[in-house]
């Protein structure tokens, strides 16, 4: 067993850590709605998905079959990143404006919000599995089905660390997660319209006050947050190479323990749960098998509530809760 | 944020809102007023048609596509006493639960690995189901409650797909696959559960009164008032000497039992079951089941299980179409009726500034819409 482990240990932590990143990219919008409307988006797996399948229409539309390189590949890439960015970031600026904010005008319970999102996330499924995905995609009759993703580029060992092959695609992955969390980061603490957003989530009655624009900062949190969704749907289409419409459910639920893990509200705190995550998910199905990660992943978020019950970094975003 | 009243009054969705409004209100402040005779001749008509439900004059209108007894069991039976059951927990105690399912899938699976490996009768099965499912509600409650809110939900979500995932990998209990024949109940009191849907409805139906008539007793005893206390503000309540760890222990412990209970009732009927038949969307269909029909009233969470069990079938010409309006309709009801069909009465009292169809107290509209996003959380 031990043996196993240590053979394994190398390459479960490098997978670990990619897929760990795009948990935390899906949960960085978990956590930005949360800390400015104290909302589970229940709905933003299924922004997800369809950032996912708008980088598979650019990906047709370009009519690429196989493997790039070079300035091709970088241009494309780019391409598919704007896409999946604006289709996800768009979907969630539509999506607040159709299911949350009629509520958020009446008033309504957080509860309310909650069956809307998950009613909204119905119909988003549903409306890719029985008109998109036929219709758009090409394949009659087959909209519960598998989508295949061609592969974008070749993949290839960069370096090695001890017996541990670090592959292309995998630290593109972990490259481009951390260079867009810095981004967000650096926007939120930076900016003018990041400093909204804090305001927004510490206390969105003087933030009024004080000239914070609310409906404005809820927009663009949904906005930024979509599009950091679209950019772990083009990350993930191009790992796992496979699409299908509820592709967004179990990750969107992993990428909110993940967020809840790290401390909802807290952007650094996505980051280090995503990536927790990951690793302890890999890790742990070397002991138990791969059949048991998700329910190692549950486990792990019920142990850390239990000794942490405002996750590991706390919830920076947001003033205390009573 | 500005005040822009005037423009929503001409808005359709807010006239239909006010229309559909007012009238379920003058029903509810009838009710609230109508004398104890009144009342019992309303429960007794319900329970009359509740009996003459399954009949193929009533059938063939509700459901033409499909065999309407059969329906009748499942899913609007299960799903109604689930939402009874759900309601306990989110409605009265205000703890969201999003893994209720789990709770059904253990008193489900109770019923098939008793029924199958041991060859016990469904009765004794049902007292151990019900048994073995608090037992798990207070596991799962224990290191758990003392989390709040979404804490919470999260946690709960996962609890459910632990259970699922747990049974789909443990081949003890038949992995993927399942188990199948599972006995049927032995006869009662000369009835014969065999194929026919018609015993188990009747069967179902005593248990949901039976638990109807416990839920409302327990809503109006101290228990139930606790639990309205810690919904409305956990800490006041704590400071006033509410044990709350407790009372949302003994919400999740009833809950619980009445989910196991239906897991167990439906497993007696359908000979199989795997565990696909217990994914997080039915928690998801029960919880809003029980927000559309007005958390924390039992006649509206009623309402809303059995019209989130029966329109889907009931249009099932749409055929694939009908799960997509079945979402659509959700992010419809809650934008025209956020606090459900039928909400209970005291909260709409409290916000009553915002429901209240007919003349608003100056300024009350707009102040009632005007309030932030913080408010919206609460």
């Amino acid at each position: 067993m031990l043996n196993d482990f240590i053979s394994q240990v190398g390459p479960s932590t490098v997978g670990g850590l990619a897929s760990g990143a795009i948990y935390a990219l899906i949960a960085l919008g978990y956590t930005m709605v949360y800390g400015v409307l104290r909302l589970i988006n229940f709905a933003h797996s299924e922004i997800f998905m369809i950032g996912s399948f708008a980088a598979l229409f650019v990906i047709n539309l370009m009519g690429i079959t196989g493997p790039l390189s070079g300035i091709a590949l970088v241009g494309t890439m780019l391409l598919l990143l704007l896409a999946s960015m604006a289709a996800s970031g768009g979907a969630a600026v539509v999506l607040e404006r159709v299911a949350y904010r009629p509520l958020r005008r009446r008033g309504a319970s957080r509860l309310a919000a909650l069956i809307s999102a998950i009613g909204a996330s119905i119909f988003l499924q549903e409306l890719f599995a029985l008109v998109i995905i036929p219709e758009v995609f090409d394949r009659p009759s087959q909209g519960r089905n598998q989508v295949p993703v061609p592969r974008l580029f070749d993949r290839e060992t960069v370096f090695s660390i001890g017996n541990t092959d670090i592959r292309n695609d995998h630290l593109f992955i972990i490259v481009a997660a951390v260079v867009m969390m810095v981004l967000l980061d650096v926007f939120v603490n930076r900016t003018r319209i990041g400093r909204g957003i804090r305001a927004t989530s510490q206390d969105p009655e003087t933030a009024v006050l004080m000239g914070v624009n609310i409906d404005s900062i809820i927009r663009t949190t949904f906005l930024v947050g979509g599009a950091m969704a679209g950019v772990a749907a083009l990350l993930y289409a191009m790992e796992f190479e496979n699409l299908r419409f509820n592709v967004g459910f179990l990750l969107g639920v992993k990428a909110f323990t993940a967020a809840v893990l790290g401390g909802i509200g807290n952007l650094r705190g996505a980051l280090l749960g995503g990536l927790m995550l990951g690793l302890i998910e890999n890790w742990g199905s070397i002991f138990f098998g791969s059949e048991w990660k998700d329910v190692i992943a549950f486990s792990v978020l019920v142990l850390v509530l239990l000794f942490r019950p405002t996750g590991i970094l706390g919830e920076s975003l947001q003033r205390a809760r009573a | 944020m500005n005040a822009n009243s005037n423009v929503r009054d001409g808005n359709p969705l807010t006239a239909l809102r006010r229309t559909v409004g007012g009238y379920t209100d003058g029903v509810r402040d009838w009710w609230a007023t109508a004398p104890r005779w009144a009342r019992w001749t309303v429960y007794a008509l319900l329970i009359a048609l509740a009996i003459v439900a399954p009949s193929d004059a009533i059938g063939s209108f509700m459901s033409p596509h499909s065999h309407w007894a059969s329906l009748l069991f499942s899913p609007i039976g299960t799903y109604v006493l689930l939402a009874v059951g759900l309601n306990v927990v989110v409605g009265q105690a205000g703890l969201l639960d999003l893994g209720f399912v789990a709770f059904y899938a253990i008193g489900a699976y109770t019923m098939a690995i008793f029924g199958t490996k041991y060859g016990w009768d469904f009765w004794p099965v049902l007292v151990v189901g019900i048994f073995m499912t608090a037992v798990s509600g207070i596991i799962l409650g224990s290191p758990t409650l003392r989390l709040r809110g979404d804490y919470l939900a999260i946690v709960t979500l996962g609890f459910g797909e632990i259970v699922r995932i747990t049974a789909q990998n443990t081949e003890y209990i038949g992995g993927s696959r399942g188990i199948t024949n599972i006995p049927h109940p032995q006869p009662i009191f000369g009835v014969e559960f065999f194929l026919d849907p018609l015993p188990y409805y009747y069967l179902l139906l005593a248990a949901i009164i039976l638990v109807v008539i416990f839920a409302k007793r327990l809503e109006r005893s101290r228990v139930g008032r606790a639990w309205e206390a810690i919904r409305e503000d956990e800490d006041a309540a704590e400071l006033m000497g509410v044990p709350t760890f407790k009372f949302k222990l003994l919400a999740f412990f009833i809950g619980a039992m009445i989910g196991g209970l239906t897991g167990v009732i439906w497993a007696s009927k359908v000979i199989a079951i795997q565990p696909p038949n217990f994914p997080f969307i039915l928690s998801a269909t029960i919880l809003a089941a029980v927000v559309l029909g007005g958390s924390g009233n039992l006649p509206g969470v009623m309402i809303g299980a059995f019209l989130i069990a029966w329109l889907p079938e009931r249009f099932r010409g749409f055929a694939d179409y009908r799960i997509l309006i079945f979402g659509a309709a959700l992010v419809l009801t809650m934008a025209l009726r956020p606090e459900g069909l039928l909400p209970p009465r005291r909260r709409r009292a409290v916000s009553g500034a915002v429901t209240k169809p007919e003349t608003p107290p100056a300024g009350g509209d707009e102040a009632g819409d005007d309030r932030p996003a913080e408010e919206v959380a609460k």
